[in-house]
């Protein structure tokens, strides 16, 4: 385990050791340092005192140089047992007496060296000058002692400091043991605080306070944070719980609109249903008793024209003329609910060429007249091919029929762009209506031209629009009387 | 001039009248056997009584689509499922031309569609070219043999 993840008890137990450690540790050495420094000054001292004495004793043995009496004034120096050597020289350097007497050379120097004394390789030694008077030099003494004094100065401090080390550790580490917990136990409280609002959601939970210090200060913020979130859960509750209700209405909603939409698509079947039938039995049973009116008429015409006379036969006339309306009338009604109820298949549908093709079929049934058609090639659309033909072939025919009374008839079919819509037009110069019955234009049965200027039904244009809406497009007009029409449609 | 007959199957008497008028007044002067309704006709082409021989089948048949009983349509397709007459000339003659009952008819196999004007001179124009194509340029089939 890292440092970084040892838990903060350890942590703090170790800073408080390794301070505590590090402080006595200094303490200690310097402890150390004074003792052994100081000591090492006081023999020396005593040393200096010890050789300025015997060289004062000397003088006498070095003047008469005097080797037994020299000898034996050494030979005192046994009674100190860290005296190691001594050696007293006379005036020209040569050794005259030594301690021990007959000391191996390796323990005298063969020659005195500068006076002082000084540590040399684990001894003290000092050269003292033995003078009589202030200014005669008769020569030179040298003592050496060793340091054990020192040593064992050393040894005992050392010891001393080392147990006063372990002993104020193991204080140190009492107290730091004891102490940690003021701080450590809050924080630890307040991980467990948290530990337990993250994993049991227990935002009732609440961390322990221990003072007034940081510690505190963060257990209060902890614990205003709690309560906010708690807040704040709470209004996240009551909101979900609005939303809930808002969904579940809007889904109630849903459904009764649903099963209203059900309920009408089922009528609109059926409705349609019921119109299909009806279509098909109009189809089938109303052209029936017109063939009769229409047919028994010319019979009584053919049979008995003699006996009707002029105003007879002009009443018989007007009898099939009037079921033969009614014929096409029924046929261009069945037309239009035709348009309603046809299946749509969208496809891409040639404009232009459906235009084209019905233009051909108009100019062959009617060769005598000269309507110049302007087909812009090229136009397209998306939708029903069959429904969009029906919507040009009456338009285009409208166009036709419209023109009949203008000696340059002419009929255009193009298309603009406006505001990005495709708007198709098919354009006349011919009768054209008055704009103020613009919005009849497209009613069942609305004509803005009596039978005797114009033929018609007044379901084409019905027709066309169902298309229209049906394709999910727009149409509208333009016109002005005798000024031509213009239709224009979306798709 | 052929002396096949012509079954005409129509349940409305003003039509019977009127198609017997168109052809008369063209000297198509051939049998006119009228079923007034779906049961009729079948009775007549497959029934046990007064059932013609196989040689003495109509040149040609006229058939309405809405008809009491036993429609049209399903007129057609016993017709078309028999051996004898498998082959026999429809003519569907009839008011609507609704698409559906044009395609119908085409898939149960009539030989023509034709729906009656209601201007009786193009009626009667239609009733002439249905008598003079069907009765005299049409070639039948032979009769099915073993019958």
């Amino acid at each position: 385990m890292s440092i970084r993840d040892w838990p903060i008890k350890r942590k703090l137990t170790a800073i408080l050791l390794l301070i505590s450690g590090l402080v006595l540790s200094l303490t200690s050495a310097a402890f150390v340092t004074y003792e052994v420094v100081t000591l090492r000054r006081t023999i020396q001292d005593h040393l200096a005192t010890r050789s300025r004495i015997l060289a004062a004793n000397s003088t006498a043995a070095l003047a008469f140089a005097n080797e037994a009496d020299a000898t034996e004034l050494l030979a005192a120096l046994k009674y100190d047992p860290h005296m190691v050597a001594a050696a007293l020289y006379d005036q020209n350097g040569r050794v005259l007496a030594t301690f021990p007497a007959a000391a191996p050379a390796d323990l005298v120097p063969a020659a005195p060296e500068p006076d002082g004394s000084r540590f040399e390789g684990g001894r003290l030694v000092a050269f003292t000058p033995v003078a009589q008077g202030e200014n005669q030099r008769l020569g030179t003494l040298y003592i050496a002692s060793d340091t054990k004094a020192v040593s064992d100065a050393l040894r005992l401090s050392g010891i001393i400091a080392v147990i006063v080390l372990a002993i104020a550790m193991l204080a140190a580490y009492a107290l730091a043991a004891g102490l940690q917990g003021r701080i450590s136990e809050p924080i630890l409280a307040l991980a467990n605080t948290a530990t337990a609002v993250a994993t049991r959601q227990d935002y009732f939970a609440r961390a322990p306070k221990f003072g007034e210090d940081e510690l505190g200060q963060l257990a209060d913020a902890f614990n205003q944070m709690l309560g906010r979130l708690e807040e704040q859960r709470k209004e996240l509750q009551q909101q979900a719980k609005i939303l809930e209700q808002r969904v579940a209405e809007r889904t109630q909603e849903l459904e009764h609109r649903n099963e209203a939409l059900r309920r009408n698509a089922a009528e609109l079947l059926a409705a349609n249903t019921e119109l299909d039938a009806f279509a098909y039995s109009v189809s089938h049973d109303l052209r029936a008793p017109l063939r009769s009116i229409d047919g028994f008429s010319q019979v009584v015409l053919e049979d008995y024209a003699g006996q009707l006379g002029d105003a007879g036969q002009d009443a018989l006339r007007r009898v099939r003329a009037a079921s033969q309306k009614m014929a096409t009338l029924i046929d261009d009604l069945l037309k239009l609910a035709r348009v309603t109820r046809a299946e749509m298949r969208t496809e891409r549908v040639d404009l232009s060429g459906i235009a084209q093709e019905i233009v051909l079929d108009i100019q062959r049934a009617t060769p005598e007249r000269a309507v110049e058609f302007a087909i812009t090639p090229g136009l397209e659309a998306q939708g029903d091919a069959r429904l969009l033909r029906v919507v040009l072939d009456n338009l285009l025919r409208n166009g036709w029929k419209y023109t009949g009374k203008q000696p340059q008839p002419r009929v255009e079919f193009t298309a603009k762009d406006d505001n990005g819509d495709r708007v198709f037009v098919i354009k006349d110069n011919g009768a054209g209506f008055d704009m103020r019955y613009a919005d009849k234009l497209f009613g069942v049965f609305q004509r803005l031209h009596s039978a005797a200027e114009f033929e018609g039904t007044g379901v084409g244009l019905a027709t066309v629009r169902r298309i229209i809406n049906r394709h999910g497009g727009r149409i509208w007009a333009e016109g002005a009387v005798d000024q031509g029409a213009a239709f224009y449609f979306t798709l | 001039m052929n002396p096949g007959k012509i079954l005409l199957v129509e349940d409305n008497p003003d039509d019977v009248a009127l198609t017997m008028r168109a052809l008369k007044s063209h000297n198509i002067t051939n049998d006119v056997v009228v079923a007034q309704d779906g049961v009729q006709a079948i009775e007549y082409l497959f029934g046990t009584t007064g059932r013609p021989a196989p040689t003495d089948l109509p040149a040609v048949v006229l058939l309405d689509l809405k008809l009491p009983k036993i429609n049209g349509m399903e007129v057609l397709q016993r017709i078309r499922s028999e051996q004898r007459t498998k082959f026999l000339p429809v003519v569907i003659l009839t008011s609507s031309d609704e698409e559906r009952d044009v395609i119908d008819g085409y898939k149960l196999g009539a030989n023509s569609y034709v729906r009656k004007p209601v201007d009786f001179v193009e009626f009667t124009k239609a009733a002439q070219q249905l008598g003079l194509y069907w009765l005299l340029m049409n070639r039948a089939a032979p009769p099915p043999r073993g019958l």
